[in-house]
Formats: C-alpha cells, structure tokens, sequence
C-alpha cells in the first residue's frame, strides 16, 4: 500500500435522477468515512491478529490446553482483548455515522425525491406493489447493517427513503470499490454470463431479493430482449428501485414486491436464470432452503441459478479468518451472516433439486471503471465482508430434470 | 426541503437490535462514540476550508453555492482524501504505536536505564 493508494472522492459517483442531492459537507462526510474505514481495515486491522497471535491465543493455549476448536471460540476469547474491543467500538460507530449522514441527507429532502420518484413510477405497470406481502421476520428482527428501518421501514407512507438512505451512503461503505453506480456485483455477474455461455439468450430473469435494483439493472441492460423480474418484501425499496431503472433508461425490469418463500404466482419452469447478489446472508436457517426450493422449481431445464456471496468458511479456512468474517454478523446487525457462510450450499442446492454435478463455483471480483474507482483491496488489506470480492455458486439445471 | 418530518431527530434515529457492549464501561462507551463523531466534522471542516482555499484561487471570489457546487476532479478529490488519511493516521497514532509495540515486544525503560547503568 502507498500513501497515494485512497478512495476516489464521493462526488465521483453518478447522480442519477433519483441520487439525493448531497451538500458539500455530507461528501465530506461520507469522504471521511470511506477514509476510515479504509483506515480501520488495513492500517489498524492488523493490530486483530497481533492481539490473536501474541495474546489472545496464548492465553487460549494456557486455560485450555488445546487450540480453539472453532471460530465461536475465537470470537469469545478475542472479546475479552481490550485492542479488539476498541477497534470493534470504533468500526460500529463509522456504520452508526454512516447512516446518520444518509439519512439526514435524504430526509431534509424527501419531499422533493418522493416527488420525483412518484413521476418517474407514474402509471408504469413495471412497478408492482402488494401491501399483502407480509415482511419476514428475519427482516423484522433486528435492523440490518444498523440500517434505521432497515429496507422496509417508511419515515412516512409511500416514501423511497430507505431506497435512497441505502444507495447514498455504500460508497463509504465500501471505498468506492462499488463502483460510480454501487452496480459493480451486477456487473461482474453480466460479463461473467456472457463469457461463461456467448450467445446465450435468457428471456426471463427472475432477481430474488433485489432491494434498489442496482444489481439487475446491468442484467438487463445486458440482455435487452430479456425481462427481468425483480423481487423484494420491501416496497420504499421497490419505488425507489423502479424510479432509479426508469431514470437510467432501463425499462425491461418488473420490479414487484414479493416474498421468494412462496413463489406460487409463478408458474414450474418458467425462469432460464434465477439470481441472487449478496441476499442469502440476510436470511435465516429456516427461509433460505425453501427460497432456494423455490428458486429451482421456477428455474427451466437447461437454465441458470447463481448467487453472489461472500466465500464460505470452509476447514481450509483459517479460525481467526472466519472469525474476523463473522465480524458483521454479531456487531452490524447481520445475524444470520455467521450460519449462513458456514452453510454448505453445494448441499442446500442439491436438496433443491441441483444436483453437485451440475454444480460450479466461481470467484467474481466487482466490475467497475477502475480509472476511477479502484480494486478492492484485499489480503492484509482486506475489509472482511465488505471487500468486492465473492464466490459465486451456481449451477446449471439439468435438462430433462423434474421442474 | 421537508418540514413535515423533523429530519434532524430523525436521520440519527437508532436502529433496531440490542448494541453490542464494546467496552464494558458505559462512560467509555459515550465519549469515545462522541470523540468519533468530532472527528469526522474536524475532518469535514478541513475539507470545507480546502474547497473554500481551492475556489478563491481559481476565482478570487466565491459564493456558498459555488462551495456546495463544487466537485473536484479524480486528481483533486485523492488530494483531499490523502489529506484525510494523514489526518486520521495523527488521530489514530496511539493505536499504532501499541500496534508496533505489540508486534516488537520491548523492555521497559526501567530496565534500559537498568542495563546502562550498572
């Protein structure tokens, strides 16, 4: 790392129509944030492993006369260190911070990106809300990533303020690493498809869990003749989501509120691709099996399932890897993170009717235009979790196979 | 702007779900989540007065709106940022330094004055 090696600043990222308009001291603000916790990760992240190495596993070794059988037990001794503590302290705030910027930059505003939002969604029957659709309780439970009402919540009724909240404030999140649209996962997932099978044609995508849409746009906008149906239990996200498609031109995506544990409006094999980008981990043990069924079913004979994840903690992994991996699951609100990467999703897939051997896994790393916003860094330098660089565990659905 | 919400209580609402207790000192707790939060508008104000620097040099004279207007370029915009790294690592110099310390264990001074005198 050189001292040149910074985040682009924010006024780099695209102001589409519906993008909040941001004063000059919340970039400021949202250009300290990407500083820190480019800072917390890379300088200071590597003060954990020293705390793990020269202390907190000797102390392990000491009490129990054994080595630490598994990232819990990790995370409960590297708890009780004061250098983890206090950098925890310090990482949770710059998420707090985070959305305190967000939301203050959208709220003061609402009225007019409300406004815009209702014009540009105007008797579009490509935006299709269902106020029956009930939000789950893994949504409900806690706010995710310390997000205040996390994707479904409304300051008022019909508002796009989560949407936007959301989308203004993953650059500094992220360093930037999202690219100028936060679009850089859906990006890689479209030129992945298209090197993977050229001449490829799916005429219907089916995008689970879409929140803003900022994924599916560059799928649609790859396949043009295609249509894309995005879900989500979240209805701000939704409107927001649509008026931001309609603002960038992209019309072939219905986005429609929908909970992908009951896919019964959608008829046996009626998808080529079924997609998911970072979703999975915002689930629970109990709904993630059933999407995934769901997600099969739907799926044609010869077509398409990926998700974007971050890699799956496997016994290759080291503990204290896993264990800093966790991080979010237990301190951002991401809780069912943990269970989720420790999930062997060859299997979950295979029970859903995918069998291992029409199985692959792939690395994806964000597609953005690296003149301006550059790699994720990663080894040392790495932001655990937030770094834009995934597995991807598809699969191909065999032909002739049940729907 | 949006008078039927008072967006300022409302933007720093608190999320749902217990925090975790970090520090295991209340007090701690606050003044360090109050400390971070003065960092950041230092560091804001910083950037304020490098724009302010920036537009009076390239025009002689600016208005607020030229200051909320302006985004600088790819070059300009790293420049500042630096500015921000800088900042933070002066903040963060006592977490470095354990962090040295930590990786090149040392004896104390006691024990250096200890070894040159006798």
């Amino acid at each position: 790392m050189s001292a040149n090696d910074v985040p682009p600043p924010y006024t780099a990222v695209t102001r589409h129509d519906l993008f909040p308009e941001v004063k000059h001291d919340e970039a400021a603000r949202f250009n300290f944030l990407a500083n820190l916790n480019r800072y917390l990760a890379g300088d200071l992240g590597a003060g954990n492993k020293l705390a793990y190495e020269k202390r907190v596993l000797p102390a392990f070794r000491a009490e129990h006369g054994r080595e630490p059988a598994d990232r819990h037990e990790v995370r409960a001794a590297m708890n009780q260190d004061t250098w983890h503590r206090f950098w925890s302290a310090m990482k949770r705030n710059s998420m707090e911070m985070r959305q305190q910027n967000g939301r203050a930059a959208v709220l003061r505003q609402l009225d007019e990106l409300d406004a815009r939002a209702r014009a540009l969604n105007a008797g579009a029957n490509t935006l299709q809300l269902d106020p029956s659709v009930q939000v789950p309780r893994y949504q409900t439970a806690v706010d995710i990533h310390c997000m205040p009402g996390s994707y479904y919540g409304e300051e008022r009724e019909g508002d796009v303020s989560a949407g936007a909240n959301y989308d203004s404030g993953l650059f500094a999140t992220t360093g930037g690493a999202l690219g100028a649209l936060n679009d850089g996962g859906g990006q890689a997932v479209a030129a992945w498809s298209k090197s993977a099978r050229p001449g490829w044609k799916p005429t219907r995508i089916l995008d689970i869990g879409c929140t803003i849409g900022h994924n599916a746009v560059p799928l649609a906008q790859a396949y043009p003749d295609a249509e894309v149906v995005a879900i989500d239990v979240a209805a701000p996200a939704l409107r927001y989501g649509h008026a931001r498609a309609q603002s960038l031109g992209v019309k072939n995506i219905i986005f429609r509120q929908a909970d992908a544990e009951d896919l019964s409006e959608f008829a046996d094999a009626s998808f080529d691709w079924v997609q998911t980008t970072m979703f999975l981990h915002e689930l629970s043990a109990s709904s993630l099996p059933r999407i995934i069924q769901e997600a099969s079913r739907v799926l044609k004979p010869g077509g398409l399932m990926l998700h974007i994840e971050q890699p799956e903690y496997t016994d290759a992994m080291p503990l204290f890897e896993q264990f800093m991996r966790d991080w979010d699951a237990y301190n951002n609100n991401e809780p069912f993170w943990s269970a989720m990467h420790g999930l062997d999703m060859a299997d979950v897939m295979a029970s859903a009717g995918l069998p291992r051997d029409s199985q692959f896994t792939v690395g994806v790393k964000a597609v953005v235009d690296e003149t301006i916003f550059p790699p994720a860094p990663s080894g040392d330098q790495e932001d655990y979790g937030r770094a834009a660089i995934w597995n991807a565990y598809g699969a191909w659905k065999p032909e002739g196979a049940a729907a | 702007m949006t008078d039927a919400i008072d967006w300022i209580s409302r933007s720093g609402a608190k999320p749902k779900g217990r925090r975790p207790d970090f520090l295991g000192n209340t007090n701690e707790e606050r003044m360090l989540s109050m400390l971070m939060a003065l960092v950041a508008e230092v560091s804001v104000v910083r950037e304020r007065l490098d724009t302010v620097e920036r537009l009076l040099e390239a025009k002689g004279t600016i208005s607020r709106a030229d200051i909320e207007g302006y985004a600088p370029d790819l070059e300009t915009g790293k420049e500042r940022n630096r500015i921000i790294r800088e900042y933070l690592a002066r903040i963060m110099r006592p977490l470095q330094h354990e962090l040295e310390a930590t990786a090149n264990p040392e004896p104390t001074i006691d024990e250096v004055v200890d070894e040159l005198t006798h």
